[in-house]
């Protein structure tokens, strides 16, 4: 799973090393699917290691779970990706990028990464989760993203608070939420272009910035270089890439992408019953508590003895409070340990230990809880888009 | 100027798609943002996914491929022709696709006799 690491070619070569991979594309390796139609190929996309392919266009890259088991924050390299638009640019010249604040605003900006880096820089750690994740495991399956449970990672984000751009901007009393736009477009005019947008009082808020790092470095292409919204503890679809238009509303965004799409039922837990058709529903938001085993996995055969279990929790930004694990599928559980805090919206690493005894099966499980009271849920939640699935994870092993 | 590389998994790709990065025309002060650079990838377009034949096949090649490659298909679970309506349907009314009726009704039928079920 680690690939080798070289120097990356640089300028010419480009297209020949394109051409002569294709050929070998038939070989490619291929990850077996959990699901109906979930085997996906490995494919090395520009700046990124070989991820599970969901669809090259647009580029919808899941990271391979064992990632999860290498360290507390997911490399560039390894991060899922995830656009909308098939029409991405492949060329972007940071030096010349701006983001243009305007809309409910005193006075209109357009700003330079030279801007930006000239005001307070801050750094935060924060999951980036898409809202789909593990859609693939709905039961009754629904249409939209396929993902098994890598379209998420772990960053380190350094850029601006946004709240320093619209003070600068100034916000008219009568600003109602903010609207984000990028650079990438659709393929046809007719389709609306992706937008989203924030209430005042969250994009406000001290912990949204925009970020023209990620881990340290540029952020690759593929995860909105050279700058991109991030709304911690928040689903993706809000953490526009390659900010372009920051615009403030004086009323609530009614377009496709915020009226429309990505709407969860208002209801207990977000689930409603596959056959429900009249429930009132809300925008997507904030992150609801989750908790994985990231060096074991479903089926899997283990030795006898005391096996080490481990793995990751996080939640929408109250922080983990406890993660808890179980040897038999949730009728006992023992408290894991957490390791270190790296802040309340970043993951946070835990280990526990199970005594397996030989020619055994076991139903390990695992729950975390949130500062706030949130909890995982025991059985799987429905809703028609596939979102925020929270269920607690189970890993059948076997013992040799 | 610095000359940024970055680090990819060459050697032992199954398939690696390019990128190629050059140091802003700038002369490198000593606060140029990282960002500050020119960045140009070049992505691999559909791989090796194409629609599987059958009748219907040349309507779902020229109107869904417009926006996406046929992995947005191929990936779904197993759905009835009633889905499959609202998906067509769904990228009409919501998505703007320009596809005549005749031609949805034959995308419908194709997509679930290829890649779907009866029921």
């Amino acid at each position: 799973m680690q690939p080798s690491r070289g120097s990356f070619i640089v300028g010419a070569g480009a297209a020949t090393l394109i051409s002569a991979a294709l050929a070998r594309a038939s070989a490619e390796t291929i990850v077996h699917g959990v699901f109906e139609n979930g085997d996906r190929p490995l494919v090395a996309f520009p700046q990124k290691r070989p991820l599970m392919v969901l669809t090259p266009r647009p580029p919808q890259l899941e990271t391979p779970f064992a990632v999860f088991d290498e360290g507390v924050f997911t490399p560039n390299d390894a991060f899922f990706v995830r656009w909308h638009l098939a029409d991405i640019p492949t060329s972007i010249d940071g030096a010349k990028h701006r983001i243009r604040v305007a809309g409910a605003v005193g006075e209109e900006l357009s700003l330079s990464l030279r801007d930006l880096h000239a005001m307070p820089a801050v750094e935060i750690a924060a999951v980036n989760q898409c809202s789909g994740n593990s859609r693939g495991f709905f039961d009754p399956r629904t249409a939209g993203g396929q993902w098994q449970n890598g379209a998420m990672g772990n960053a380190v984000w350094k850029g601006v608070r946004l709240k320093s751009i619209l003070d600068r901007a100034g916000l008219k009393s009568d600003a109602r939420q903010v609207q984000f736009n990028g650079l990438d477009r659709p393929a046809l005019p007719t389709t609306p272009d992706f937008r989203k947008s924030l209430d005042v009082d969250v994009a406000r808020g001290e912990d949204v910035i925009v970020a023209y790092e990620m881990n340290g470095k540029p952020l690759p292409l593929l995860n909105g270089f050279p700058v991109r919204l991030v709304v911690p503890g928040w689903y993706s679809t809000y953490w526009v890439k390659m900010l372009s238009d920051i615009l403030v509303l004086d009323r609530i965004d009614d377009q496709f992408w915020m009226k429309t799409a990505y709407r969860i039922p208002d209801t207990p837990n977000h689930s409603v019953a596959p056959a429900d058709k009249d429930f009132a529903t809300i925008p997507i938001n904030r992150m609801v508590v989750r908790s994985f085993v990231t060096n074991v996995t479903d089926g899997q055969t283990m030795k006898a003895g005391r096996a080490e279990v481990r793995g990751i929790a996080f939640d929408g930004g109250s922080g983990i409070k406890s993660v808890e694990l179980s040897p038999d599928g949730g009728a006992t559980w023992s408290p894991a340990a957490l390791e270190r805090d790296y802040g309340k919206y970043s993951f946070r690493r835990w280990k526990g230990d199970v005594k397996l005894e030989a020619g055994k099966t076991y139903d390990l499980a695992c729950r975390a809880v949130g500062n706030d009271g949130g909890q995982q849920t025991t059985t799987s939640i429905w809703n028609p888009g596939g979102y925020m699935l929270n269920v607690v994870q189970k890993y059948k092993v076997t013992v040799a | 100027m610095k000359l940024m590389t970055f680090a990819a998994c060459a050697m032992l790709a199954p398939l690696v798609a390019a990128v190629a990065v050059s140091a802003s025309q700038k002369p490198a002060a000593k606060a140029e943002p990282a960002a500050n650079s020119n960045v140009g990838i070049t992505l691999p377009g559909d791989l090796s996914f194409q629609f599987k034949p059958g009748p219907g096949s040349q309507a779902a090649t020229t109107y869904c491929l417009t926006c996406h490659s046929s992995a947005y298909v191929s990936t779904q679970p197993v759905l009835n022709k009633a889905h499959w309506d609202a998906e067509v349907t769904k990228m009409r009314k919501a998505y703007g696709a320009m596809i005549p009726d005749k031609d949805a009704g034959e995308i419908v039928d194709y997509l679930t006799a290829v890649y779907g079920k009866s029921t």
